[in-house]
């Protein structure tokens, strides 16, 4: 029998649906651990299925062993996918309710899709890990966690799993809890929320269960609609790359020259003093344009058109920001790399870095160490090979005006291209300044 | 503006506006693809958001099947001429003629297959390097995977595996000559947000989003404009239904549903209650479970 939909929302005023904001997160977990079932869960439970999905689903094969649909399957996208049983990538699923809209970035767990991982978690304001009750901390914990503290995610919830299976057990909750706080410690993650959850029943999920009258937190996505994440908005280092020129070159608009672009961090007012880089000449913010009007200030996240007081020769690639607070510049920078191309590293060829708009040449100076991300020790390498983790030098052709990544995720984070095959081959996060 | 009052819209707005001026900034010869759908007609709002007071730095091209809504041509035509940009118009009239596909007969005939055609050969006439369109990761499971930079071969396929990740907000647009980029700055929006947007930037839509009385015919289960191009017989009854298009495509596959919603606020609620979702109304979708997928891989938008 199909449920139809009742949306949770539907009660929501109208007016009250355009002042909600987003979360991004993102499911680190295996098919075992039951992530997608945990996905499907939040998606059925919110009632965010619709029929005809829903009839696809109910039309399918897979059903639980008592008979109850497969939740997992919601998740799954590629044929290839449903052929092998695998999800191979990241899809986005999308939800709301009458407090939030959230964006979930769906990757799959195994170590084989470590750099799938990377990939959802840059695009993340919230992880959420799985332990499985009945297993505890385990490897794959470890090495999901290692990958949200190198993301620099703030916001950690770790929802133990298959709580039904231990028979709702608190110590069982507490001992796993105790277990991952020490991992925590280590990997400096600071805002853990631990909550026992069954994704197979429903426990914890969307509504609290009555199972566990120990727990007195909140339900999975009680919490997720009501953290707060807005950690760009309250910096103090404003910048915004220059993405493109507007220039109309009108008879009426013959001296408009607008830089347009999208705020990383900060914020900016219409007389700021502001310096663009690499050059490093200095200028006054004269006017601020966005959704076809003049504003006084703009902040994190907008796209906007800035104005300077001075005529100065920029162009894309450059980068404006508050004179009070620079950035770093320099050709010579310390990163963590993930490398994601099947083709390993070659430190003898020239890649591309591109950071937000800028390209230009780099070559990697010196190789530090990887990391075994299962076990978290440092090992000696020449070499990265697909889904590799470690510490490098790199030296580009021009300089980059970068902040350090744990400071700021935006302006700290880039990406390495292979020249030979237009492939993004690495995540670059900056760490440090190499130049002497 | 402050941080209380940034709301969703305005984070996919900007999220959008950003994708826009990044295809302007990496690509030699961009061009936006128009249907005169809501989600292009959408992506144009965008744009001028984008890129104003500065002309766009890309033409619109449609892809004509012949067998359009009248009513999309019309508000197409319009505006163009309301916001001075370029159109530039694929037949696949022209593609017939040339002999370079084949018209389909019978029933259910449709031009929807052969425009992919019509599209590759536009894209490579005009030597576009990037073409921007206004798909939704929500529409369907395939979709949900689409990068917002998504790579396709000089065969206009698109190949899962072969994926760029995509990191923050860096997308790599460096491509090999022949191949080109479809890039989708609405990936993160659902069918809501577009409509809330919509209502939010008082956008015109073409009449046929909105329900008015129109003559209509069942076919498999779906209620279809009565067109000539349907290849309508005897056994096709002509009823005369109350009706509005949700998506709006072709006329021979382009389902409407019953309603009463003629304005905008009404659709909203109409959609928020809906039992079928948006490409549940797509004929070209119920072929078979994965019929996106293997379109996508062989150069579908």
């Amino acid at each position: 029998m199909i449920k139809y939909p009742r949306l949770l929302w539907k009660t929501v005023r109208r007016g009250d649906i355009f002042n909600m904001d987003l979360l991004k997160f993102f499911t680190a977990g295996s098919v075992d651990d039951g992530k997608s079932t945990l996905i499907g869960r939040l998606l059925y439970d919110s009632e965010s299925i619709l029929a005809d999905q829903l009839e696809a689903l109910q039309q399918s094969n897979r059903k639980n062993d008592d008979g109850t649909i497969d939740l997992a399957i919601l998740t799954d996208g590629l044929k290839a996918e449903r052929e092998q049983g695998i999800t191979i990538d990241v899809a986005y699923k999308y939800f709301q309710t009458d407090r939030r809209k959230f964006i979930i970035a769906d990757t799959p767990g195994h170590i084989q899709y470590t750099r799938n991982m990377v990939t959802g978690a840059s695009n993340s304001d919230l992880a959420i890990i799985l332990v499985d009750a009945r297993n505890g901390v385990v490897e794959q914990t470890i090495r999901h966690s290692f990958l949200v503290s190198l993301l620099e995610l703030k916001h950690v919830v770790v929802c133990i799993n298959k709580m039904d299976m231990v028979a709702y057990s608190e110590d069982v909750f507490n001992s796993i809890r105790e277990a991952y706080a020490a991992i925590a410690e280590k990997l400096n993650l600071k805002e853990v929320t631990y909550i026992p959850v069954s994704a197979l029943k429903g426990d914890n999920i969307v509504n609290k269960s009555d199972k566990m009258s120990w727990y007195d937190g909140k339900s999975l996505l009680d919490h997720l609609e009501t953290i707060e994440v807005n950690e760009a908005v309250l910096s103090h280092q404003a910048r915004m790359p220059v993405q493109w020129v507007i220039r109309p070159q009108t008879d009426e608009l013959h001296d408009y020259r607008g830089y347009a672009g999208r705020i990383l961090s900060g914020s900016f007012h219409v007389n700021d003093k502001i310096t663009v880089l690499p050059s490093g000449i200095r200028s006054e913010i004269s006017k601020i344009e966005t959704n076809f009007t003049e504003q006084g200030e703009a902040e994190s996240g907008m796209s906007v058109t800035l104005h300077l007081k001075d005529n100065i020769d920029i162009g894309r690639g450059d980068i404006l920001v508050n004179t009070s607070h620079e950035p770093l510049v320099a050709q010579e920078i310390e990163a963590d790399l993930c490398w994601m191309d099947t083709r390993p590293l070659d430190s003898s060829i020239m890649y591309l870095i591109q950071h937000n708009s800028k390209v230009t040449k780099c070559k990697i100076r010196e190789i530090l160490h990887k990391v075994n991300i299962n076990t978290l020790e440092k090992i000696e390498t020449d070499t990265f090979q697909l889904n590799d983790i470690g510490r490098i030098v790199l030296k580009t052709a021009e300089p980059l005006a970068f902040d350090l990544y744990q400071e700021n995720k935006l302006n700290g984070g880039a990406i390495l291209i292979d020249p030979r095959t237009n492939l993004t081959v690495g995540a670059l996060m900056f760490r440090a300044n190499a130049g002497y | 503006m402050n941080k209380q009052d940034t709301t969703y819209l305005d984070q996919l707005e900007a999220e959008a506006i950003y994708i826009l001026r990044e295809v302007a900034g990496q690509f030699e010869k961009p061009a936006l693809l128009f249907s005169g759908g809501k989600d292009s007609i959408t992506l144009v709002r965008l744009a001028e958001k984008a890129f104003r007071p500065g002309k766009f730095p890309f033409p619109l091209v449609h892809i004509d099947t012949g067998h359009n809504f009248p009513e999309t041509i019309t508000y197409r035509d319009n505006m163009i001429s309301r916001i001075g940009e370029k159109l530039i118009v694929g037949y696949v009239q022209d593609s017939i003629d040339q002999g370079k596909v084949i018209e389909q007969t019978g029933k259910n005939a449709s031009r929807n297959a052969l425009q992919t055609v019509t599209l590759l050969d536009t894209i490579a006439e005009n030597k576009f390097d990037a073409c921007i369109g206004g798909a939704r990761r929500d529409e369907e499971k395939a979709r949900a995977k689409e990068r917002i930079f998504s790579v396709r071969d000089e065969f206009g396929q698109w190949d899962p595996k072969r994926q760029r990740p995509e990191l923050w907000n860096i997308y790599n647009g460096r491509i090999h000559k022949g191949e080109n980029v479809r890039v989708f700055p609405i990936s993160n929006w659902t069918e809501l947000d577009v409509w809330n947007y919509i209502r939010r930037e008082k956008i015109e839509l073409p009449s046929i989003y909105f329900a008015h009385e129109r003559e209509v015919i069942t076919r498999n289960g779906q209620l279809m404009a009565a067109a000539e191009f349907l290849n309508m017989d005897h056994e096709d009854h002509i009823e005369l239904k109350n009706v509005r298009f949700r998506t709006v495509g072709d006329m021979t596959c382009t389902a409407a549903v019953e309603s009463h919603a003629d304005q905008i606020d009404d659709i909203i609620e109409e959609i928020k209650f809906s039992k079928i979702s948006e490409r549940g109304a797509r004929m070209d979708d119920k072929v078979s479970e994965a019929a996106m997928e293997d379109r996508k891989k062989g150069g579908y938008f």
